[in-house]
């Protein structure tokens, strides 16, 4: 059944490990699954967020723009999710995804994403756990850096 | 040919009473009413005295031959012919009675229709402050219901008292003529009655009155509730609601029980008085016949004589008591459509020439002007500026500062209570709504959309009274003229609707090509062409009012197709075929492979449809889809368990509504047990329902496999070759080759569904769509077919942005001299805001432009700003200037 295969894809993906299996049914058969050809934009710099979108297929680069032109950042590949910090707060696309060859997405829109989180507040407890542990790790890259930068 | 015969007829001041009312507008109808009866009371006497003749004279008598008109009859033929003159007086006096009552049948429609309309034409000239205190809802009751009875009243006004009352006397007659003491005995209690029964009848009228306050009040609470429901929801304010109508239903009941109480005591009082004669008969008449002063045969004609007496006095008493109903419920609504500060009815009404109007070089002044809503607010405190018709302002300032209040003012729709604000030294409330409503126009913060068409609402601005006739249909002629001359004889506006209303010398086009071009033009500035576009393909358009389209949209689909089936593109289209299933589209489409026409083939109906189900078992189909229904229920009752069942996710995504999802959780649990053959007949047929909505590419279940999908085209070829000949009317069966007049345009181009997951697939097929459309050269087309667009009530269709973009499109149409933009562009998206600016100042170069911002740095561009604050202007000159001057602007502009 093609709604449980998502139901796998989004339960090996950290933000949603812990929700019920039952949640994440719901999430899938309320979110579009779409389909990216290589070369689509899946989301652009700059644009206003409406979605994330969950990679259930396929690989996609990330592009910021540079002075001299896109310069690729990361790799997006399967359960990856790209797109979530445009939907929590409204600041414009920070970067550029690109698919590199086809991509099979679940698109979980802005609307979507807050009402499954205001019915289930377990889900926003997931949510703040995964950001806390991003901003950790930021902290400490950045401490790094900083401190590469003062002995250096 | 300007139509300038035709006046539009508005009420005079309204009559305080009902009786003024009804004397005013139906005198002369009334006293034939009045004549007409008394005219009927000899024959209705004649008719009760006949049969008495006959008994007595013809049958009893003797002393035959008779001779009557200087005939000779025998006792048959006297019989026969009396029987004959009875049959005619019967006859005579039904039609007495037909007559008169149709009379005042037809007179009482006509005072109600007069009166309805001269509350509306009343309403329509309320100041706009007036509509802040009163509601919707206690406004329309008022004129539909609360006058309704009024009508039955009106007609019956003289008559109906004059005809009981006058069977009354000759009854009261009759009885002292027979014997005087009896008579007197008969009708002593009257004068009591007649005391009494007013006197408590008053406490009742006036528990009436204040039953109509509360209801209205409840009503208009209801209103407030249905139109706030999102707040009720949003800060669960339910409760406070439901207490707060409790409470007043509560009053109601009180005030509907006191009625009661006091209507059945009257009754009872009535009864017992009336009861209480027929005892002075027996102890008087009967002591007067035992002492030998009154014969037997006379008492019994009295009491006979009494009862027919109770009929009309019980009938006087009920118009008694329709009179005060009537009489108060006028009052009240009468009272109600009397507010002050009305604008007067020669400004809106009548059609005035030689009076200033708004034009180039014309300027409206504001000397001292004052503007008070109530003795506590008092927005606008002394404003003094002028505005040269010519020239752009912008007006900004603190909100509450007065600049909304000013902008209203300018486009006179407030007048001003102190001060002066004039038209060329005219008073600005001495100008007609006609000499200043033709050319002016005003966009204020939230559009006055009315439900219609987009086009009908565009030239709404232009449409001010009839112009041209409209064309004569020769079937018609008579029947028009009749309902014309029935509207002028109620006071009606006897205008024609049908005529062509539309000014199109003020928008500056001849009718037809040239006026659709203006129109376009304007759509097109204002950027509510593309919107339109988007209506218009979405809207259904009979071919047959506009020829050759059919044939090019015909076109369009081909050059789609060849564009699909082009190798290498990723059709956003999956094109329908007859001979492969869609797995872009609902199974029911699917099986239909058409539009349904009415109800019989409708998705919901499908399950419950004897001949659906018979082809659906041919092709080996129904249990299985039963099953998948089933499986179906089973996964909805487990997706949406946990939620709430009012909560959105449940309606936008649940193949189940709400309410049905325990009676689905119940059928899967008894199927569970039972298996699908223990379910009763009505529980497989709500299964079966379920299946009908799948689009598998959408919904991604995997229920509909292969296997089904091949049955289900056989089951589509069945339907389509054995649908009975009476069903042919219900289904328009989709084919390459012809346009499928029930279905959008955009669903007649694409032919087939837009495919789901595919990202960019929706502007991919825009893209596409867009080329064949221009293509083949329907765009303009596609535009009119937008106009034509519902924008539903108070353009709740619309989007804000779209509904703020149409109402400047009416303002610029109609070409104003002065336009008034208030506050208009707060809930504008920003793209479209400026569009809106560039345009609107583009469009009204050379002309009066007032605009009153939200935000002062929204200024930048207008040559003359005024900064308005407490009511005054404060500051008064172009955006550089004032930003570098340090002034109130400078401060509003760092605020």
């Amino acid at each position: 059944m093609a709604l449980n295969e998502e139901v796998e894809a989004l339960r090996a993906i950290p933000l949603f490990q812990r929700i019920e299996a039952s949640k994440l049914r719901l999430l899938a058969f309320t979110s579009e699954r779409v389909r990216f050809e290589p070369g689509d934009l899946v989301v652009k710099e700059g644009d206003i967020g409406d979605a994330a979108y969950i990679v259930l297929e396929g690989a996609a680069e990330v592009l910021v723009d540079a002075p001299h032109g896109p310069l690729k950042v990361a790799d997006i590949s399967k359960n990856d999710i790209v797109g979530e910090i445009a939907i929590l707060i409204d600041v414009p696309r920070t970067a550029t995804v690109r698919a590199t060859e086809a991509v099979t997405a679940l698109r979980i829109s802005k609307e979507l994403f807050f009402r499954l989180v205001a019915e289930f507040p377990q889900m926003a407890v997931e949510i703040m756990r995964e950001l806390a542990q991003r901003l950790d790790r930021t902290t400490a890259d950045l401490r790094e850096a900083r401190a590469q930068r003062a002995g250096g | 040919m300007m139509w300038d015969s035709v006046k539009v007829q508005g009420p005079a001041g309204m009559e305080k009473t009902i009786y003024g009312f009804v004397f005013r507008h139906s005198l002369p109808q009334q006293v034939i009413l009045l004549a007409l009866t008394i005219a009927s009371f000899p024959v209705l006497y004649a008719s009760l005295e006949l049969p008495k003749r006959i008994i007595n004279d013809a049958i009893a008598g003797e002393d035959f031959p008779r001779s009557v008109l200087g005939l000779e009859f025998g006792q048959i033929e006297y019989l026969m012919v009396l029987s004959a003159a009875f049959l005619v007086l019967v006859l005579v006096n039904g039609a007495f009675k037909f007559v008169i009552n149709t009379g005042k049948g037809r007179l009482g429609e006509r005072l109600l229709r007069r009166l309805r309309y001269q509350l509306y034409s009343r309403l329509l000239r309320f100041p706009l402050p007036v509509f802040k205190r009163m509601g919707q809802g206690e406004i329309i009751p008022m004129v539909t219901q609360e006058v309704e009875p009024l009508g039955g009243f009106m007609g019956d006004a003289l008559a109906q008292p004059a005809y009981q009352l006058g069977i009354l006397v000759t009854i009261g007659a009759f009885m002292l003529v027979q014997e005087p003491i009896l008579g007197l005995a008969a009708l002593a209690l009257y004068p009591f009655q007649m005391y009494m029964i007013p006197k408590l009848q008053r406490r009742v009228t006036a528990l009436g009155k204040e039953r109509v306050l509360h209801v209205r009040r409840l009503s208009e609470r209801i209103g407030e509730s249905i139109s706030g429901m999102e707040a009720v929801h949003a800060d669960d304010g339910s409760n406070r609601f439901r207490a707060d109508i409790a409470q007043r239903l509560g009053g109601i009941y009180d005030i509907r029980y006191e009625i009661f109480r006091r209507k059945f005591f009257i009754k009872f009082l009535n009864n017992f008085l009336a009861q209480l004669t027929p005892f002075f008969f027996y102890a008087i008449g009967g002591y007067l016949i035992i002492e030998g002063s009154l014969s037997f045969g006379a008492m019994v004609a009295v009491l006979a004589a009494y009862k027919d007496m109770s009929a009309p006095w019980k009938e006087l008493l009920a118009y008694y008591q329709q009179q005060a109903d009537s009489r108060i419920k006028y009052e009240q609504v009468v009272q109600q459509f009397d507010p002050p500060g009305m604008i007067e009815e020669r400004l809106q009404v009548e059609e005035q020439e030689a009076l200033p109007t708004p034009g180039p070089g014309s300027q409206i002044g504001f000397e001292n002007a004052v503007y008070a809503e109530d003795e506590i607010s008092q927005p606008v405190r002394g404003a003094t500026f002028s505005l040269g018709l010519d020239e752009h302002v912008a007006i900004v300032g603190p909100s509450g500062g007065g600049k909304e209040e000013l902008g209203l003012l300018a486009a006179r729709l407030a007048v001003v209570t102190g001060g002066r604000a004039h038209l060329d030294g005219t008073a600005l409330a001495d100008l007609p709504q006609a000499a200043f409503g033709r050319h002016a126009a005003y966009v204020g913060p939230s559009a006055s959309l009315f439900n219609a068409s987009v086009r009908e609402n565009l030239l709404f601005g232009l449409r001010h009274r009839p112009l041209r006739p409209a064309p004569a249909t020769p079937g018609n002629a008579s029947r028009h003229k009749a309902r014309l001359a029935e509207a002028r004889r109620t006071g009606n506006s006897d205008a024609d609707l049908n005529a062509d209303w539309v000014d199109y010398e003020a928008a500056g086009a001849a009718p037809g090509e040239e006026m659709m071009q203006r129109m376009a033009a304007v759509l097109a500035a204002v950027g509510l062409d593309d919107d339109l576009y988007v209506l218009g393909l979405r809207g259904v358009v009979d071919p047959d009012a506009h020829p050759g389209l059919a044939e090019r949209v015909l076109e369009a689909r081909a050059a789609l197709r060849s564009r699909l089936d082009a190798p290498g593109a990723a059709a956003p289209v999956e094109p329908f075929d007859a001979d492969a299933y869609n797995v872009n589209a609902t199974l029911a489409e699917n099986l239909l492979f058409g539009a349904p026409i009415g109800p019989a083939f409708a998705q919901e109906n499908l399950a419950g449809h004897a001949f659906v189900r018979h082809v659906l078992a041919e092709a080996g189909l129904l249990e299985r889809l039963e099953s998948i229904g089933l499986q179906v229920a089973k996964i909805m009752v487990e997706l949406f368990a946990d939620i709430d069942p009012g909560h959105e996710l449940v309606e936008q995504f649940s193949f189940i509504d709400a309410d049905d999802l325990p009676d689905f959780r119940a059928i899967a649990a008894r199927a569970d047990r039972l298996g699908l053959e223990g379910l009763e007949a009505e529980e497989r047929q709500r299964l079966l329902g379920l299946p009908f909505l799948l689009i598998p590419e959408r919904h991604r279940l995997g229920l509909i496999d292969d296997d089904i999908r091949r049955s289900l085209l056989t089951a589509r070829h069945l339907f389509r070759e054995r649908l009975p000949e009476e069903e042919r009317g219900s289904v328009e069966f989709f084919d390459t080759g012809r346009y499928t007049a029930r279905a959008s345009l955009q669903d007649n181009i694409l032919f087939g569904r837009i495919r789901h997951g595919q990202a960019h697939g929706a502007d991919r097929m825009s893209t596409l769509l867009s080329e064949v459309i221009d293509e083949v050269g329907i765009r303009s087309a596609v535009m009119e077919a937008g106009l034509e667009f519902d924008v539903g009530i108070g353009g709740s269709r619309l989007t804000q942005t779209q509904r703020q973009k149409l109402s400047f499109a009416r303002a610029l149409l109609k070409r104003p001299a002065l336009l008034v933009v208030n506050m208009a562009t707060g809930g504008v998206e920003r793209a479209a805001r400026e569009a809106l600016f560039a345009a609107t100042r583009q469009e009204m170069a050379g002309r009066g432009l007032l605009w009153v911002l939200e935000a002062p740095e929204l200024a930048v561009g207008f040559s003359r700003i005024l900064v308005v604050e407490e009511g005054r202007v404060a500051e008064d000159g172009a955006f550089e200037a004032l930003r570098t001057a340090g002034g109130p602007f400078a401060q509003l502009l760092q605020s």
